[in-house]
């Protein structure tokens, strides 16, 4: 008999999860690979263990969703029919070459295990660890973009997303006095969990007008769910005595070893600071973000074609299939949408799986519930991402000096005279000239800047390894 | 209110870290960046070029700008690596060689 096909999972948050559940329910062996201690993803992340949290609900929000998904993926723990490899860090997905590439036969099944999934093991992240699958869901998430402004480098200016990271990871605030600023609904959780955790939250600044939101009332309004966990955030601020304050922005962020303070101003429709509406706010923490992007390093190794709307985001069609055999994509990776979204996306991919792998050809009525829910909230995450642009005007507020690469410490100033008299007109001429994206992060926080600096289009990053991987984990891999 | 009361945390006990060669508590469980953070440190590391502080950014390990020197190995990004007691942590001069 032969032994029953075999998924890896990359990634333990809603879509991976909903995806890992799906396919285990319907027999398939199930490998989840995730880099953190427990199950949860960033949406769900959860305090460490040894913090012994009684009630770690109190960061969360939609609790119920989550031990409902908790609670079933534990089962199939439990049988083993799902292995959760934590701790484990994907650096790379390999694919071998199958048989219907040589053109031998196009529809010959794959071959068993003809994925290598390769991990480092443990917080060091200096062991190696390969894991062979049948198929491959990709549930990588996505990472919070922040644009640049003068004084963003200064220890205390956290982005929004890290700052509730850490909250909900290690039960502790980044300061006293903060300020959420940026644009985007993630703001909402992060002024309001970091209220409830005792910081004084001295405004939440937020760049949007609240007339474009108004302006696709139509989109949002099919989606009642979201309204009222709109009105639920809206409540608590009010509650916590958080400043709300839409059209604005921050300006600069001050101070010399840490920030004390940032200066916050109106702007017209042109992105021209209106004459007299700056004034600073003292604080010591400023928790920023401007939405976010999907993490596609491990698709783009394998060869996966990303979206044409989204150059930054993996393709899918109806089934969550990417374009390579035997790789599936859900949650933010195939575009930023939240965490039901991805749920829906997982459940799908880990029901097409499952029947893909026996074989069969799925039924999409099974997911019909599902994929309604993908198609609503597609459809309200792209009105949401149109009424919360990046604010006009930031390219041209940003000063030459201000460092846009972090990493490297490239200025505004060298990517427009890279761009500029040097003609540079992608980013990777951009990273030759200047060093911009060529340091530790590999340009996953500049990337968006130095696009906008330069016009030219934001592009997925095509990095080799998704993380830092040592040379010796490397030497030793086998030659086939 | 702080968020170990939020949560009704009950940590395992706390031990000491130094960092910089001053002791610094610290709770099981914690990242390096956390227990410095509830320390009230919020830069160690200066960067290699102008020699600016930096500490925690992205907080999910994508950015590298928390990297800081634990027990002599350079380049341990802070919010991702466990504090554990005794653990001797440093800024990070630098490419920290």
């Amino acid at each position: 008999m032969t032994e029953r096909a075999h998924l890896a999972v990359v990634g333990a948050g809603p879509a991976g999860l909903a995806g890992a559940l799906a396919a285990a329910d319907r027999g398939v062996r199930v490998t989840l690979v995730d880099a953190a201690e427990q199950a949860g993803g960033q949406f769900y992340r959860q305090p460490a263990r040894a913090l012994g949290a009684r009630r770690p609900e109190a960061l969360h929000h939609q609790w119920r969703t989550w031990e409902r998904l908790r609670d079933g993926v534990d089962r199939h723990i439990a049988a083993g029919r799902i292995t959760h490899l934590t701790d484990h860090h994907v650096w790379c997905v390999e694919r071998k070459p199958g048989r219907a590439e040589h053109g031998q036969d196009p529809i010959v099944a794959p071959e068993s295990g003809s994925f290598t999934v390769h991990a480092l093991r443990g917080s060091a992240q200096e062991e190696g660890v390969a894991v062979r699958a049948d198929a491959v869901l990709l549930a990588t998430g996505g990472y919070e973009r922040v644009l640049p402004f003068p004084g963003w480098t200064l220890p205390g200016v956290v982005t929004a997303g890290g700052a509730q990271a850490m909250l909900k990871g290690g039960l502790v605030l980044p300061g006293r006095t903060v300020v959420v600023a940026g644009t985007g609904p993630l703001l909402l959780p992060v002024a309001t969990g970091l209220a409830a955790a005792g910081a004084r939250v001295a405004a939440l600044v937020e760049s949007a007008d609240p007339r474009a939101l108004l302006r696709r009332a139509p989109a949002f309004a099919a989606e009642p769910g979201k309204l009222a966990e709109g009105a639920w955030y809206a409540g608590k601020l009010l509650r916590h005595g958080v400043r709300t304050l839409s059209r604005h922005i921050v300006v600069e962020a001050h101070g010399t070893d840490r920030l004390e303070a940032v200066t916050i101003a109106t702007v017209d429709r042109s992105g021209r600071i209106r004459p007299g509406s700056a004034r600073r706010i003292p604080c010591d923490t400023l928790a920023v973000g401007h939405g976010m992007l999907p993490h596609t390093d491990l698709a783009e190794t394998l060869g996966c074609t990303l979206s044409e709307a989204d150059r930054t985001a993996v393709r899918v069609d109806d089934e969550q299939r990417t374009d390579v055999p035997e790789v599936w994509a859900a949650g933010e990776t195939t575009g930023i949408g939240g965490a039901a979204l991805a749920r829906a996306e997982g459940h799908i991919a880990g029901r097409s799986i499952a029947a893909r792998l026996c074989g069969t050809a799925p039924d999409p009525r099974s997911w019909a519930a599902a994929a309604r829910a993908r198609t609503r909230l597609r459809t309200f995450f792209t009105a949401l991402e149109a009424a919360y642009a990046p604010p006009a005007g930031w390219v041209e507020r940003l000063t030459d000096d201000t460092v846009v690469c972090r990493c490297e410490e490239v200025t505004a100033g060298a990517v427009r005279t890279a761009a500029g008299s040097l003609g540079a007109c992608d980013l990777r001429t951009v990273k030759l000239l200047t060093r911009a994206g060529m340091g530790w992060c590999q340009g996953r926080m500049c990337a968006p800047a130095v696009a906008g600096l330069t016009g030219c289009p934001l592009t997925a990053g095509r990095r080799p390894f998704a993380r830092p991987v040592p040379l010796g984990v490397l030497a030793g891999l086998p030659d086939d | 209110m702080n968020p170990l009361e939020l949560a009704r945390a009950r940590p395992g006990e706390a031990f000491t870290v130094t960092f910089d060669g001053r002791p610094v508590t610290a709770l099981p469980g914690q990242t390096v960046a956390a227990a410095l953070w509830a320390a009230g440190v919020t830069a160690w590391r200066s960067t290699r070029g102008a020699g600016r502080p930096r500490g925690v950014f992205c907080g999910i390990g994508v950015c590298f700008d928390c990297l800081v020197t634990v027990n002599g190995r350079a380049n341990q990004r802070a919010c991702l690596i466990p504090v554990h007691p005794g653990d001797v942590i440093r800024t990070q001069e630098g490419t920290g060689r």
